[in-house]
Parts: structure tokens; C-alpha cells; sequence
């Protein structure tokens, strides 16, 4: 796939660290790109390179086929982690400022925030200062302002923070739609459930390095584990009596009539030979694969990536 | 480039709505003209009666000068070390000291005192005697333009003519006097230490403090702005849109246009209100129209100014001789500095102030960074009282010329006259000065906005000097 924005070997020194080595990503045109990591990984840097707030040390990056430069800052919509708006300023004339910084002319940025404003209904704002709003308020009209030179490339560092559950609804409906309407977007959270649900792929960035990386449902895949998920009644006595010695019983738990089991097969065994082991003792309710969510796979892998790293330290030592 | 205007625009215009510039607005000129008002008042008030010894040596101001409830003018006929030695033994107020003019009419005369003399006394004896000169000047004049018309007539006492009728714009013109008063302190031991003008030094010391008080005040603005933007956090999404160099220098000129459109409904403000004081005050007006000019002299009939006219002139004189004063120095050179000096000492100091605000998160720690870059400000504040007493020594130079007193010293210097090649080349190090300090201020600056959460020591910042951007 046509890849719309890619970071070529970046690397970023700080006086005391390095925040970034040797780290490449590719974006594709119109998908939702999440980029993952713990606190401190180099994320942030990363997104201020991708916004030219700082330039890397080393490598390059390319929008669109170009090579970036300062012109791309009107194509680039950025939601900041941390984010806020000037108080004493109201909502209106801030939103216009924004807007103008952004390159758009005075007439089409009211023409367009008038638009938002009313499909978010917040016109009541407008003259209002922004200390006299909420913090979910002002996040609406941040995210506004976010997207309002109708940008290509959309920068979210966290966007669901200090929203409440609605909004996070109406947010992640946007930023569907903006896929949908041809926008690529880059999205840095630490919430994997999003990413599950949004993202079409990932690279996960740990200690300054990228540790993953690929489409969201590939990584998945790789990380299934032939466990599987059964409910069963009709039979009252262990399951492991039952099961070949190979497979391993995870868990098993009573529920009122329905007994619920996790069993995790050795490789090269398919589940239809699990199913024809219990299906002579048994009732079977539901039998579902169990997946890894984003969040197993983030936990191990980076845990995995600091042992190694450790690991390799003490090697060393 | 266009987006720095937009920067500019946002910071100018969202600082000209506050209720605090408004507010500053208005009371900035009532307190300058309290400082032009007052202090001719409180004068006024004093009602200890000053004795002035008057060595007239041309004999033209014999009892010109009246005693009024203030001042006891004596008139004494000795040689002038005899008369001074009498000041110091007899505890005078003043010696008034007029010399015979070597050529022509009396324009010059030497005040010597023990203690300053005050400015409405000076005043006064300035516009008698001028008025006196003025008087005799006139006389002359008239006396030509009869003599065409009757060559016979030998002085005025009969009134057949009207005298009025004779006098022209031009011999207006002509007569105008300038009279130039010296005031000698004597010290101690009888030895004289010439002392300025109070007004060049009034000037001076109004110029320097109302810099220092500029750059203080617009300098703490910047910092406040750049740590406002850090801690609401807008800053980053303002940086991915304009350069941070752009977005400090946005909000430097911004507030440098804030301070100027202050500055400028200051005068015209306090100009206003001086003039209108002046106008509604019949005491203080100037009145300069010709009956009043020459009436006690002439001895043209017009009893009824001339009934008021001394307890008019010592009132009128100290506002008088404020304006007359002030006329005397050079404007352009004065206003030019100014403008100058408030926008690179502005640049200077803004530059610094705003490296700070970036590196750190709130305004209660920007105690440790403010304290050095003041230092040089409070300095320049306190040598510039020695500065005003001795204008031309090494200190006032050399306080001058480094970048960052010049500013204020300069500015307490320049009603006293500088040369122009120390101008120029304080002005050209404070230029070359304040483009340093942006060029530093903005490296500290892009690197300190994006920082949060953390304690920045000295050696932090010298390290961000050196980040590449």
C-alpha cells in the first residue's frame, strides 16, 4: 500500500538521552495509524518531528512523497497531549486566531467554524471566554480548531483524555468520518481498546526504539496462542478428565448451570479435535477463540523488549 | 511573515482591551501632571520670607524687583566678593548678580545661593528682568518710529500719541529677550560648584525612570505571556503552526507596539490636561499680549493689569519657566532617544524575560532568574542620581555606553547635551546588544516552552543554547 507519510531511521539525541534511535514508520494513505509506547518511550518526540516542532538528528521524513518541509504545517492538523487554549480569550475570535495560523483566510475560517459550531451545538460560545467553559467543553472546541484547515494528515497524541464517555463517542465518530472523507491519521494513546477498535495499524516505540509494528489485525494473528473459551453443561466432574494430557486446562469455573473453561491446544492441533474430545461428555453452550487483546500484546511485548534489554546490559556487564 | 502579524495583532490587540491598560491609560497623565502641577503649588505655599540680595550693576533694574509675601529683595551697591561674603555672613537666601553688559542691552545673570534656589524665584527674576529689557527695547523703538513722524519730540509725558498704535509685529519680534540666569551653589568653604539647570535634571531623571519603569513593566508582560501560554498549554499547538522564534518575536513586538501606544496617549494626554490646567487657572495663564509687556515700563495707562501683574507673574512664573525651560532642549534629539532607548533597552530586557518565562512553569519561579537580570536595571536607577549631579564624568560615560545601563543613563544625560559620536556608539552597541540577546533568548525560548515539570538551573539553559532546533 501507497504509504502517505513515512519516517525514515530517525533518530533524536537530548543532552542526557537519546529519545528516538533508528526509528521508521510508514503510514498509508487514508488509515488510522496508532503509535504506541509507555510513558517516555520517545512518542512525543516522534510527533513533534512529524510537526516540525523539532528537527531529528538523523533521518528523514517524507509527506506525501515529498520531503517535509515547513509548508506541510497547513496540511497537518495536531491535537497535542497536552493541550489548552488561551483563557481570557473567547472562543470565537481563539478559534479564528487558530484558524488564520493555520493559513486559512478569515471568511473561510468563519464560514467553516460557523458550520462546526452548529453540528456540535456550541454557537451558545462564541462570545464566551474560555475559563467560563468546561474542561469537556473546551476540548470540543480544541478539537475544532484541530481540524479546521481541513487537513490531510491529522495528529491525535492522546485525544480521549478529559473527555467524558459521550464525547469519547462523538470523537471517535469523527475521526472515523475524517478517515472516511480521505484524512490520514496518526494517533498516540495508551488506551488499546481504541486501538483495537480504530487503528488499522501500529509500531509500538519502546525505550526509543520501534519494538512492533504492522496491521492491527496481523499482530493479533501472530499472537493467537490456540486458546479457546467453552462453556459447557451436563457434566459435573473435572474437565481435565476428559481432555487429551497435551492440552492444557487454563482455567475452569462454576457458574449456576454453566461451567465456563479455558484450554490452550499444543501447536498443529486444530480446535475441531478439541471439539470432538468434549463433545461426547458434554453439553456445549458457546466456544469462542480467544484472541489477544492490543493490551496482552503491549504488556508482553514491552515487558519481553525491557527484559531482553536488561538482559543484555547485564550481558555486558 | 504574515503569521507573525497575526501573532502581533492577537498580543496588541488583546492587551489595548484590558480593563488594566485602560485603567493605566488615564491615570498614567494625571500622575504627570500632578508631577508638572504640584510642585509649582507646594512652592507657593511656603511662606517663609526669603531675603535677595540684588547687585544690579547696571542700574537698569533699580527697583524693579517687588517684595512680595515670599521674597525681600534688598538692593545692595558693593563689589560682588563683598556682596558674597555678606550672603554667607548674613545668612541671605540668594545674591542676584547682574553684570554690566559689555556691548549691548543686560541678558545674563548669576545667581548665588547656599542652598538650591527655587525655581519660581528664578522664574520670577527672569521674567522682570526680560520684561524690564523688553520695556526698555521697546521704548527705544517707539521713541524711532515717532521721531520719523516728528523728529522734534524728545521723550513720551504727553499722551497726544497713541502708543499702541505704533507697534508692530515686528518690533514685537525684535524686542523679545532671553534672559540666561546662572545659579552658583556656594559650598561649604565658600567654594562654587555649578549647578544644572533643575529642569535639564528634572527632564533627564523623568526620561530615565520612566525607561526603567517601561522596560520593567512591558518586560514583565512578555514573561507573563510566554509563561500564561506554557501553563494553559496552548503552546504547542501554536507551534505546530508558526516557528517559536516567530511566536517570542510576535509577542516582543506586540507588547513593544502596547508600550508605544501607551507611551504616546501618555503626552498627548498629559499635554492636554497641562493646557487645559492652564487655561482654566487665570493665575497661570501666559499672557504675552503687548499692553501687559511693556505697561509698567512705557507707563501706558492699564492700571488694572498692572495692579495684578506682580502677584500674577511669581504665580504664573513657575509654570512659565517649566515651559520656557523645556523649550530649551532639544526635542528631537530628546523624543528620538527616547523612542530609541525604550524599544532596544525594551528589546534587550524583553528577550531575557521572555527566555525566562519559557524555562519555567510558573511565575513564582522566575525568582532566581529575574534577580539577575534587574541587577543591571536597579543599578542604572541608583548611579543615575550621581549621573545628574555630574553629567560629563567617567561614571556617567561609561554607564552610558554599556548596553545594558545605557538606556536609562543615556537617556538622564541627554537634556544635558552628549556628543553625538557617544550616542551613536552607545546606540550602536545597544543594537548590536539587544540582536544578541534575541538571537540567545530565542534558543533558550524553543526549547523551555516544550519543557514542563521540571527545576531549570543556569547550566540547563547554557545547554539548550545548543540543541539543534
Amino acid at each position: 500500500m501507497e504509504s502517505y507519510f513515512s519516517a525514515q531511521n530517525i533518530t533524536k539525541r537530548y543532552a542526557h538521552h537519546t529519545a528516538l534511535s533508528g526509528v521508521s514508520i510508514e503510514v498509508p494513505r487514508q488509515s488510522i495509524f496508532g503509535l504506541l509506547g509507555p510513558n517516555g518511550a520517545g512518542k512525543t518526540s516522534l510527533i513533534r518531528i512529524i510537526n516540525q516542532i523539532t528537527g531529528p538528528d538523523e533521518g528523514e521524513l517524507f509527506f506525501n512523497g515529498e520531503k517535509l518541509n515547513p509548508r506541510h504545517t497547513e496540511m497537518i492538523g495536531y491535537l497535542p497531549e497536552e493541550r489548552g487554549l488561551y483563557k481570557k480569550m473567547k472562543v470565537g475570535e481563539q478559534a479564528l486566531y487558530l484558524a488564520q495560523l493555520k493559513g486559512v483566510s478569515r471568511q473561510d475560517a468563519l464560514k467553516k467554524l460557523r458550520f462546526w459550531f452548529e453540528k456540535f451545538e456550541i454557537q451558545a460560545w462564541w462570545n464566551k471566554k474560555v475559563e467560563e467553559l468546561s474542561k469537556g467543553m473546551q476540548q470540543k472546541v480544541q478539537f475544532i480548531v484541530t481540524i479546521i484547515h481541513d487537513p490531510s494528515l491529522l495528529i491525535f497524541d492522546e485525544p480521549f483524555s478529559g473527555f467524558d464517555p459521550i464525547n469519547v463517542n462523538l470523537l471517535k465518530e469523527e475521526i472515523l468520518n475524517l478517515r472516511k472523507n480521505g484524512a490520514t491519521i496518526i494517533f498516540s494513546t495508551h488506551n488499546m481498546a481504541s486501538v483495537e477498535e480504530l487503528c488499522d495499524n501500529i509500531a509500538l516505540i519502546n525505550k526509543s526504539h520501534k519494538i512492533l509494528e504492522g496491521s492491527v489485525k496481523a499482530i493479533r494473528k501472530t499472537y493467537k496462542t490456540n486458546t479457546f473459551a467453552i462453556e459447557y453443561n451436563q457434566y459435573t466432574g473435572p474437565l481435565r478428565a476428559i481432555l487429551p494430557a497435551s492440552y492444557e486446562l487454563l482455567d475452569e469455573q462454576q457458574d449456576d448451570d454453566l461451567t465456563k473453561a479455558t484450554v490452550r491446544l499444543p501447536a498443529g492441533v486444530s480446535q475441531n479435535e478439541l471439539i470432538s474430545a468434549l463433545l461426547p461428555h458434554i453439553a456445549l453452550h458457546s466456544f469462542v477463540e480467544i484472541i489477544p487483546t492490543m493490551n496482552d500484546i503491549f504488556i508482553e511485548t514491552v515487558n519481553k523488549a525491557t527484559s531482553d534489554s536488561t538482559n543484555s546490559q547485564n550481558a555486558l556487564l | 511573515m504574515n503569521k507573525i502579524f497575526l501573532v502581533i495583532k492577537r498580543e496588541y490587540l488583546s492587551r489595548v482591551q484590558k480593563k488594566s491598560f485602560i485603567v493605566m491609560t488615564i491615570l498614567g497623565p494625571l500622575l504627570m501632571a500632578g508631577l508638572f502641577i504640584v510642585p509649582v503649588y507646594l512652592a507657593q505655599m511656603s511662606d517663609e520670607m526669603k531675603k535677595i540680595d540684588v547687585l544690579d550693576e547696571t542700574g537698569w533694574f533699580m527697583n524693579k524687583f517687588e517684595n512680595s509675601s515670599r521674597f525681600n529683595f534688598e538692593y545692595v551697591v558693593e563689589d560682588l566678593e563683598t556682596a558674597k561674603e555678606n550672603l554667607t555672613t548674613k545668612k541671605g537666601y540668594a545674591l542676584l548678580y547682574i553684570p554690566k553688559p559689555s556691548a549691548t542691552v543686560p541678558s545674563a545673570a548669576v545667581i548665588y545661593s547656599e542652598k538650591q534656589v527655587s525655581i519660581d524665584l528664578k522664574g520670577y527674576i527672569k521674567t522682570v528682568m526680560a520684561k524690564e529689557v523688553e520695556n526698555q527695547k521697546l521704548g527705544a523703538e517707539i521713541l524711532k518710529e515717532i521721531r520719523k513722524v516728528n523728529p522734534e519730540y524728545k521723550s513720551f509725558g504727553n499722551d497726544s500719541i497713541s502708543k499702541e498704535s505704533l507697534i508692530s509685529e515686528e518690533i514685537l519680534k525684535n524686542i523679545k529677550t532671553n534672559i540666561s540666569l546662572t545659579s552658583i551653589q556656594m559650598g561649604e568653604e565658600g567654594k562654587e560648584a555649578k549647578s544644572y539647570t533643575e529642569v535639564s535634571m528634572g527632564v533627564g531623571m523623568f526620561a530615565g525612570i520612566l525607561i526603567y519603569f517601561f522596560i520593567f513593566l512591558f518586560g514583565a508582560q512578555v514573561m507573563r505571556g510566554v509563561i500564561e501560554e506554557k501553563v494553559s498549554r496552548i503552546v504547542e499547538v501554536i507551534v505546530s503552526s508558526v516557528k517559536p522564534f516567530q511566536l517570542m518575536m510576535g509577542k516582543i513586538v506586540g507588547v513593544a507596539l502596547v508600550g508605544l501606544t501607551q507611551f504616546l496617549l501618555w503626552v498627548v494626554l498629559t499635554l492636554t490636561i497641562v493646557t487645559v490646567f492652564q487655561t482654566i487657572m487665570p493665575g497661570s495663564v501666559e499672557k504675552k499680549s503687548p499692553t501687559e509687556v511693556f505697561s509698567p515700563g512705557t507707563r501706558i495707562p492699564a492700571e488694572a493689569s498692572a495692579v495684578t501683574e506682580e502677584a500674577e507673574a511669581v504665580s504664573s512664573s513657575g509654570m512659565s519657566v517649566i515651559s520656557e525651560a523645556l523649550g530649551s532642549i532639544n526635542y528631537g534629539i530628546m523624543i528620538f532617544s527616547f523612542i530609541f532607548y525604550f524599544l532596544a533597552g525594551y528589546l534587550l530586557y524583553g528577550a531575557f524575560f521572555a527566555a525566562i518565562g519559557a524555562a519555567v512553569d510558573n511565575e513564582t519561579d522566575t525568582q532566581q532568574f529575574m534577580m539577575p537580570v534587574t541587577i543591571p536595571l536597579i543599578l542604572a536607577i541608583v548611579m543615575a542620581q550621581f549621573v545628574i549631579n555630574n553629567p560629563e564624568g567617567p561614571v556617567a560615560f561609561w554607564f552610558s555606553i554599556i548596553p545594558f545601563t545605557s538606556p536609562i543613563i543615556m537617556m538622564v544625560r541627554i537634556p544635558f547635551g552628549v556628543p553625538y559620536w557617544q550616542l551613536a556608539l552607545s546606540m550602536g552597541l545597544l543594537t548590536v546588544t539587544f540582536i544578541g540577546a534575541v538571537w540567545l533568548a530565542g534558543r533558550v525560548y524553543r526549547t523551555g516552552i516544550l519543557m514542563y515539570g521540571k527545576k531549570v538551573t543556569w547550566g540547563e539553559m547554557w545547554k539548550w543554547l545548543f540543541y539543534k532546533a
